[in-house]
C-alpha cells in the first residue's frame, strides 16, 4: 500500500488525538448519521434484502473459489475486444506498468476517476516521481488532493471537511476559483465544475478503477454520482484501468444483484446515477487493464480472512461504526479506514508495525458493521481471528496466562474471590498502569464481601 | 427438567446480587435451579483479546460441566453470545482438533441448551408476567451482543412491560454500542470513553432513575461513568428488576 502512512503511531494514539477535535467529531457525526438513516430507509423498503445479501455473498464466494479460471476468461474476453491486459503482482509493478503506458503516449498529464485501487498503490505519487501529473476529478478527491490531504472515507474522501473548509481550500489552491466564492454547496460545485471541465477537454489519458469486471464479456463497470467519471472514461484517447483481482463477477446477470446492493448500501439511493460500462477498446480509444494482486492472493489463502475480499467498498460499515465516527478515517493509517480497513489493511500489509498490529483491536466488536454489510462479511469474527495472530504485549500475555490459570479450576477462582473480598477496602479509586484507562473516566464497582459461589455455599443456595 | 445456572465469572465475582436475583426469580416460577460448583468462565475475554487456546480449554471445561443438564441459564448476553457464536468456531480450529478432539460433538450437544435469562423466561417457560413489582422510571439498553448476537428482540421489553409499577421510557440511540467491548475499554480508552459519554448523555435525556440491561459488563462501564458524573441514575440488571416484589422491592 501507499508509503504515506509509514511511521504512523498506533490506532489508539491517533484516535485519542482525533477524538479531541470537536469540529471533526461534529462533521463526522452529522455526515455518518445522515447516510446511515438514508441507507436504513432504502434497505428497509426491499422485502427481499436478506435474500439479495445472501446472493451477493454466494456469488462473490463462488467467484473467489474459481478466481483463477475467471481471471483467464476475463483476460481472453478483454483481449478479444481489443483491450490489453497487464498483470501486476504488487504496487511497484502496477505503478511501473501505468507510468510506462502513460509515457508511451507522450503525455505528461492524466485525469483520474475516483479509485481505491490506485490510492492503495500510491499511483499519484509514483506518477509524480516520473514527471506525470495526475488530476483527481471526483469532487471529494479533488478537495483532498488540493488540500494536500488524505482521504478519510471510502465513498466520501473529504467527509472530515465542512463547507467552510472546502471554500478555503478552493480559494487557496484552485487558481481559477472566483475570488467571491461562497460556501454554498451550489457555488462550490460550480467552481469545481468549471475547473474540471477544462481538464476533461484537454486530457488525452485517463486512469480509472472499476467496481466490477464481468468475466464472460470482459466488461468493466464504474458506478459514480457526478458524471465526472464518465467524462474521463469517454473523452480521452487512452484509458488505463487498475483493478483488484477480486472485483470479478462471472456473468452479466450477476450485476442484477450488485446494482441493487451497492447504491442502497453506499449512498442510500435506490439506483445509481451514473453507471458506465465498457468492453475493450472502442473507436478512438485504446484500453489497458492492469490486474492488481498486491497481497490479495495471500488473503485468499486465509480461511477466515478471505471473506474480506467479498467487499464491494460501499462504506456502509464505516457509516454505522461508533469507533470510526469518533476516531475519523485518518486514525486507521490506510486508504481503507473503518471496520473493513481494520480487517483488510493488516491482511494486505501484514502486522509488522505498531499501527498495523493495533488495527484489529480498533473495535468494540459491537457487530453493527456485520449487520449492514451487503455481502455479509462477518467483520467481528475476522477481527477476533486477526487478534489471535497479532503479537501481544508481554504484560498482557502474563495477565492473560494468570487469568487462564485461575479459570482452569473453580477452587482457584474461589480462592481469588475470597482474597479480593478481603482486600476490597484496599482497592484504590484510581488504578495504575494500563488499567488507569478504566478509572480515568469511570468509578470501579464495589467489590462484594461474598462472591456468588460463597453465598450459595454458605446458604445452600439461599435455602438457609 | 434439570436447570443449571451459569453465573459467569464477572457476576460471580463482582455482581453476586444478580445471581441471587436469578435464583429468587426462577424459584418463584417453580424452577429448581442448580449451581454446578466447577464452573468458572466462558472464555470471552481470552478469545476476544486474541488468546484462543485458553478459549478452547475453557469451552471444553464448560461443556463437561453442563453436559448433564437440560437447560443452562445465563444472566449475560455477551457470555451467551460467546458460547453460541464462538464455541462452534473454536471447536473446529486446528488447536482444538489437536488438544480437544471431542469438543466439536460436545459443543453441538451443549450449546443449543444454553439460554440467556430472557430467552429462558419467554421461550422455555413461556412467561412474560413474572409477578414483579418495581415502582420506578426505567430505561433499557439492549447491549450489542443481546441485540445483534442473540437477537433477543423485544423479549426484555415484554418482560419489563409486565412489571407492576414500572414506567418504561425509550432510550434514544439505544442500539448504539456503549463502548465497553472488554479489553477495548482499556486498549482504546479514549474512544471507549467518548462512546460512553454519548450513551450516558442519552440515558440522562430519558429522566430515568434506573438504567437496565441484561449484561453487567456493559452496566459496569456505563454505571461507572454515571457514578463518576454523580448523575444519580443507578444501573440494575434485568434479573434484579424481575426478581423484585412488593414488600421486597428496593
Ligand atoms: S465490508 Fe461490507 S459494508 Fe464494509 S465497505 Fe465492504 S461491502 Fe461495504
Amino acid at each position: 500500500m501507499s508509503q504515506t502512512f509509514v511511521g504512523m503511531p498506533s490506532f489508539p494514539k491517533n484516535a485519542a488525538k482525533a477524538v479531541q477535535d470537536s469540529q471533526l467529531r461534529f462533521n463526522l457525526r452529522k455526515a455518518t448519521h445522515t447516510i446511515r438513516g438514508k441507507r436504513a430507509a432504502v434497505v428497509g423498503e426491499l422485502p427481499d434484502w436478506a435474500e439479495l445479501r445472501q446472493a451477493g455473498k454466494a456469488i462473490k464466494d463462488h467467484t473467489l473459489r474459481h478466481l483463477d479460471e475467471y481471471l483467464l476468461q476475463l483476460e481472453a474476453a478483454v483481449s478479444a475486444a481489443g483491450g490489453t491486459v497487464h498483470w501486476a503482482k504488487d504496487a511497484a509493478e502496477a505503478n511501473r506498468i501505468v507510468a510506462g503506458l502513460v509515457k508511451a503516449t507522450g503525455e505528461r498529464e492524466v485525469v483520474k476517476v475516483k479509485s481505491m485501487a490506485t490510492q492503495e498503490i500510491g499511483l499519484n505519487e509514483a506518477l509524480e516521481a516520473e514527471g506525470i501529473k495526475a488530476y483527481e476529478t471526483d469532487l471529494a478527491e479533488l478537495i483532498v488532493q488540493l488540500g494536500d490531504d488524505w482521504p478519510s472515507h471510502i465513498l466520501v474522501p473529504a467527509i472530515h471537511r465542512n463547507r467552510a473548509e472546502i471554500r478555503e481550500i478552493f480559494l487557496a489552491h484552485m487558481p481559477d476559483a472566483p475570488p467571491d466564492l461562497t460556501d454554498e454547496p451550489r457555488a462550490l460545485a460550480e467552481a469545481a465544475r468549471l475547473h474540471l471541465r477544462e481538464r476533461f477537454l484537454r486530457a488525452k489519458v485517463a486512469i480509472s478503477g472499476a467496481n466490477f469486471m464481468i468475466a464472460e464479456s470482459g466488461t468493466l463497470v464504474v458506478l459514480e454520482s457526478e458524471g465526472n467519471g464518465r467524462m474521463c472514461l469517454t473523452l480521452p484517447e487512452t484509458l488505463i484501468s487498475v483493478v483488484g483481482i477480486e472485483k470479478l463477477l462471472p456473468t452479466w446477470r450477476d450485476l442484477e444483484v450488485f446494482l441493487q446492493l451497492l447504491p442502497r448500501s453506499s449512498t442510500g439511493e435506490r439506483m445509481n446515477p451514473y453507471t458506465s460500462m465498457w468492453t475493450g477498446s472502442v473507436e478512438g480509444q485504446d484500453f489497458h487493464l492492469v490486474l492488481l494482486d498486491n497481497g490479495r492472493t495471500d488473503v485468499l489463502a486465509d480461511e477466515i480472512g478471505r471473506q474480506a475480499l467479498r467487499c464491494i467498498r460501499c462504506s456502509a460499515c464505516l457509516n454505522v461504526c461508533p469507533v470510526y465516527e469518533r476516531a475519523g478515517g485518518h486514525a486507521y493509517g490506510s486508504v481503507y479506514p473503518g471496520p473493513i480497513g481494520a480487517i483488510l489493511t493488516p491482511q494486505l500489509r501484514g502486522m509488522d508495525t505498531e499501527l498495523d498490529r493495533s488495527l484489529p483491536f480498533a473495535s468494540s466488536l459491537c457487530g453493527a458493521c456485520y449487520e449492514v454489510c451487503p455481502v455479509a462479511i462477518d467483520i467481528p469474527s475476522v477481527l477476533v481471528d486477526l487478534r489471535a495472530k497479532a503479537r501481544h504485549p508481554r504484560t498482557e500475555r502474563a495477565g492473560m496466562a494468570a487469568a487462564g490459570w485461575v479459570f482452569n479450576r473453580s477452587a482457584r477462582l474461589a480462592r481469588a474471590q475470597r482474597f479480593g473480598g478481603r482486600m476490597r477496602r484496599l482497592v484504590p479509586k484510581r488504578l495504575p498502569g494500563p488499567l488507569s484507562g478504566w478509572t480515568d473516566t469511570r468509578d470501579l464497582p464495589d467489590i462484594p464481601k461474598d462472591s456468588f459461589r460463597a453465598w450459595w455455599n454458605r446458604t445452600e443456595g439461599g435455602t438457609r | 427438567m434439570r436447570v443449571a445456572l451459569f453465573i459467569t465469572c464477572v457476576n460471580d465475582t463482582l455482581f453476586p446480587g444478580t445471581g441471587r436475583a436469578v435464583v429468587t426469580l426462577l424459584r418463584r416460577l417453580g424452577v429448581d435451579v442448580e449451581f454446578p460448583q466447577a464452573q468458572t468462565c466462558c472464555g470471552q475475554m481470552h478469545v476476544n483479546t486474541g488468546y484462543p487456546a485458553e478459549g478452547v480449554r475453557l469451552a471444553s471445561h464448560f461443556t463437561e460441566i453442563f453436559a448433564e443438564y437440560d437447560a443452562v441459564v445465563t444472566p449475560s448476553g455477551s457470555c451467551t453470545a460467546m458460547i453460541r457464536e464462538q464455541y462452534p468456531r473454536l471447536a473446529v480450529t486446528a488447536g482444538a482438533a489437536a488438544k480437544q478432539p471431542g469438543l466439536r460433538e460436545a459443543v453441538g450437544e451443549v450449546v443449543p441448551k444454553v439460554y440467556d435469562l430472557s430467552e429462558f423466561l419467554v421461550d422455555v417457560l413461556e412467561v412474560t408476567d413474572v409477578g414483579a413489582y418495581f415502582p420506578h422510571r426505567v430505561t433499557y439498553h439492549p447491549t450489542c451482543h443481546s441485540l445483534r448476537g442473540l437477537h433477543l428482540g423485544d423479549r426484555p421489553r415484554r418482560l419489563l412491560e409486565q412489571v407492576r409499577g414500572l414506567e418504561l421510557v425509550p432510550l434514544p440511540g439505544a442500539e448504539e454500542c456503549c463502548g465497553f467491548g472488554g479489553t477495548f475499554a482499556v486498549k482504546n480508552r479514549d474512544i471507549s470513553a467518548a462512546m460512553c459519554a454519548d450513551k450516558v448523555g442519552n440515558v440522562m435525556k430519558t429522566g430515568a432513575e434506573v438504567l437496565c440491561a441484561a449484561d453487567n459488563s456493559c452496566l459496569m462501564h456505563i454505571g461507572g461513568t454515571l457514578s463518576r458524573q454523580k448523575s444519580g441514575v443507578r444501573v440494575m440488571h434485568l434479573a434484579e428488576i424481575l426478581a423484585a416484589t412488593e414488600g421486597g422491592a428496593r
